[in-house]
């Protein structure tokens, strides 16, 4: 068997809030190979945000551990932690997360900034990246002069730009209308059928039907793993 | 290791001050009045600074000068107005001055009077010094044509003057006066030399100091006035007249070395005190007057240092604010870039470069503007500013150091922020 993508190990996460201590993950294991598409699902309070925030190396777990790639990331430092985001990972947000003042291009070419890809390289990456989701005519827009779908495509460029290991979709289609939302979907169907591996939490039966895996959380505990085919190749 | 090119931070930092440039002005005016006043007041207080010094200086560190002064009449000399006053310092002091005072190299004796001076049918009424040939050297004055008074002229009490530049420029205009006959009153004297333009004098001509109006003054040999007039000084006035008796109106004593001046200072003290009864005397030392002028700077600077300092806390404070309303504004992109990537050190830098510009651009605007404001003082009063190096690199670099600070705190507030609560802020 080849290695996982994702694997968490009796995974724990807990957060003190004032004297209160809330358990979000209650010793969670959680595998998912390369090329998976797996949806996560749940209420809201379930746990599953928390999840997606610690698979996302945005938050640490209070205990077990956490493989992405093979790499232990549980014990990284703050910087460490940002440059698997930078290196790693790629984000979509439901309310698409785009900066403001900056223009299409520049938005998309965020995290090679940080990574200090040369700023013709980036163009370039970027360019190809924005053509592919139908942007070519957009490049210098910012934000708020486009659609919600443009937006999201936008973050979508964004999130492949450091050719990730692991996609992070945060209920994508949750701001767009049913239309949009399918483009996107469809988007995203095509990302996993080049081989992306990708986990999506929705709370959208519709949605999780496209998936090969299903979890489902509750009370901060997998209640089910549907695994619902085997992943293309 | 950095993972960000400086020059691209630079240009996201000019990017984000873009979207705010009402607010960037704004921010950088706290800094462009600072720097503006510290530059302006450094320079005026320099100015002032450079023109006392210089006029000690003149006066010469290892000088001593005494002066005769006019003490009030006591009660029981009586109510004649006509009676001869005789008061200040006598031949006899000066010998006992080169008899007692140590390390005196030279003893400069003057007469300063005022007389009516007239040059064919110009008249003005002037400073006449009579005094001895070494006052020249004495009193650091140069020749500007001609020569001074000579040892010849003491020897044989000739009838030559010495006239000041702006004499020569009044009482002769459109004459040579090398020469010319001027007559001090009624007495005739040909003029052989123009003295020095004494650098700055004209720019206070109204200031106390003795040596008020060196430009205007006529130099005869002391020899020679002895010889006409003696000791007594008579003018006629409106109800009444002076008659007073004063034999040295003033003595410069110049000593070896600076060294030896307090030493000396002493003994003239002493000198004084044994021939005078009345206090009818003032001593003058230049070095003690350098000594109070440089202590009158420190405190000068303190007080303009301190209230530079308050203006430049201000602008910091300002640029604190501007920072900590900006960064709060921004909380959601911060949590955006934190997601995608940037760690802690990114965010800092980003803030504090964006701090950075805003305070080196109002930096420079505030150099232009504080050396601006000196230049239109000096030309519309005759108020002395010198702009010095050292002023602007002070202003410059503490007000950049100072917005620093004040940035950092806004800057690390951005980058401590947790990017899941950032990514939810709206």
């Amino acid at each position: 068997m080849s290695e996982a993508i994702v694997e968490l190990k009796s995974a724990v996460k807990e957060y003190v809030n004032g004297s209160l201590r809330v358990t979000a993950m209650r010793s969670i294991d959680l595998r998912i190979d390369p090329g998976e598409y797996a949806v996560i699902m749940g209420s809201s309070g379930s746990g599953k945000s928390t999840c997606l925030n610690v698979l996302g190396c945005l938050d640490r777990l209070t205990r077990g551990t956490y493989l992405l790639g093979g790499e232990n990331v549980s014990d990284l430092t703050d910087d460490q932690l940002s440059e698997i985001r930078s290196k790693r990972l790629g984000f979509i947000f439901q309310s698409y997360n785009l900066i403001p003042q900056l223009n299409v291009l520049e938005n998309i070419e965020v995290p090679l900034f940080y990574q200090g890809v040369s700023e013709a390289n980036a163009r370039v990456t970027a360019e190809k990246l924005a053509a592919r989701m139908g942007l070519s005519s957009r490049l210098k827009h910012k934000p708020m002069e486009l659609s919600g779908g443009q937006q999201q495509r936008v973050a979508i460029a964004r999130s492949l730009v450091c050719d990730p290991i692991l996609m992070l979709a945060d209920e994508p289609t949750g701001n767009l209308d049913s239309k949009t939302g399918n483009e996107i979907l469809e988007l995203i169907d095509e990302l996993h059928a080049e081989g992306k591996t990708i986990v999506m939490v929705t709370h959208d039966d519709e949605i999780a039907h496209r998936a090969q895996r299903v979890v489902t959380f509750r009370d901060g505990n997998i209640i089910s793993n549907e695994w619902k085919g085997p992943p293309k190749s | 290791m950095s993972s960000m090119h400086p020059e691209r931070m630079v240009k996201l930092a000019f990017k984000n001050l873009g979207q705010y440039k009402l607010r960037a002005g704004l921010t950088m005016l706290g800094i462009i009045f600072g720097v503006c006043s510290v530059v302006a007041m450094l320079s005026v207080g320099e100015g002032a600074n450079q023109e006392i010094q210089e006029k000690i200086q003149r006066m010469g560190s290892q000088n001593i000068l005494i002066k005769s002064v006019k003490v009030p009449k006591d009660e029981d000399s009586g109510n004649s107005r006509n009676m001869i006053a005789s008061y200040g310092l006598t031949y006899d002091d000066a010998a006992d001055m080169a008899r007692y005072v140590p390390n005196l190299e030279s003893s400069t004796p003057i007469k300063r009077l005022r007389y009516d001076v007239q040059f064919k049918a110009r008249r003005l009424q002037t400073d006449v010094v009579a005094t001895v040939p070494w006052f020249l050297r004495v009193q650091n004055y140069r020749m500007v044509r001609g020569r001074f008074l000579t040892s010849a002229d003491m020897e044989f009490g000739t009838p030559v003057c010495v006239i000041g530049t702006r004499l020569a420029r009044t009482l002769f205009a459109g004459f040579d006066p090398i020469g010319q006959t001027l007559t001090i009153d009624r007495d005739a004297y040909t003029v052989v030399g123009i003295i020095g333009d004494i650098a700055q004098s004209e720019l206070a001509p109204q200031n106390e100091l003795w040596l008020e109006g060196e430009n205007q003054a006529v130099y005869i040999p002391l020899r020679t006035y002895i010889q006409k007039r003696g000791d007594f000084f008579t003018q006629w006035s409106e109800g009444g007249g002076v008659f007073e008796k004063i034999e040295l109106y003033e003595l410069i004593l110049s000593i070896n070395t600076q060294e030896n001046v307090v030493r000396a200072v002493d003994a003239v003290r002493r000198v004084l005190k044994k021939n005078h009864k009345k206090e009818d005397y003032s001593i003058v030392v230049p070095l003690e007057l350098i000594r109070q002028a440089r202590e009158t700077r420190r405190l000068f600077n303190i007080v303009l240092g301190s209230i530079a300092a308050i203006s430049l806390i201000v602008g910091g404070i300002g640029i604190m604010n501007i920072m900590l309303a900006t960064v709060s504004e921004r909380t959601r992109e911060i949590g955006i870039r934190r997601a995608l990537g940037a760690r802690r050190t990114d965010i800092v830098l980003q803030f504090l470069m964006e701090t950075l510009i805003l305070s080196i651009s109002g930096g420079i605007i505030g150099l232009v503007f504080g050396a601006l404001i000196p230049l239109v003082i000096t030309a519309t009063t005759d108020v002395k500013t010198v702009l010095t190096f050292p002023a602007f690199a002070v202003a410059f670099s503490v007000s950049v150091a100072v917005s620093v600070v004040f940035g950092i705190y806004p800057a690390r507030r951005a980058a401590m922020m947790d990017p899941i609560d950032a990514l939810r802020h709206e």
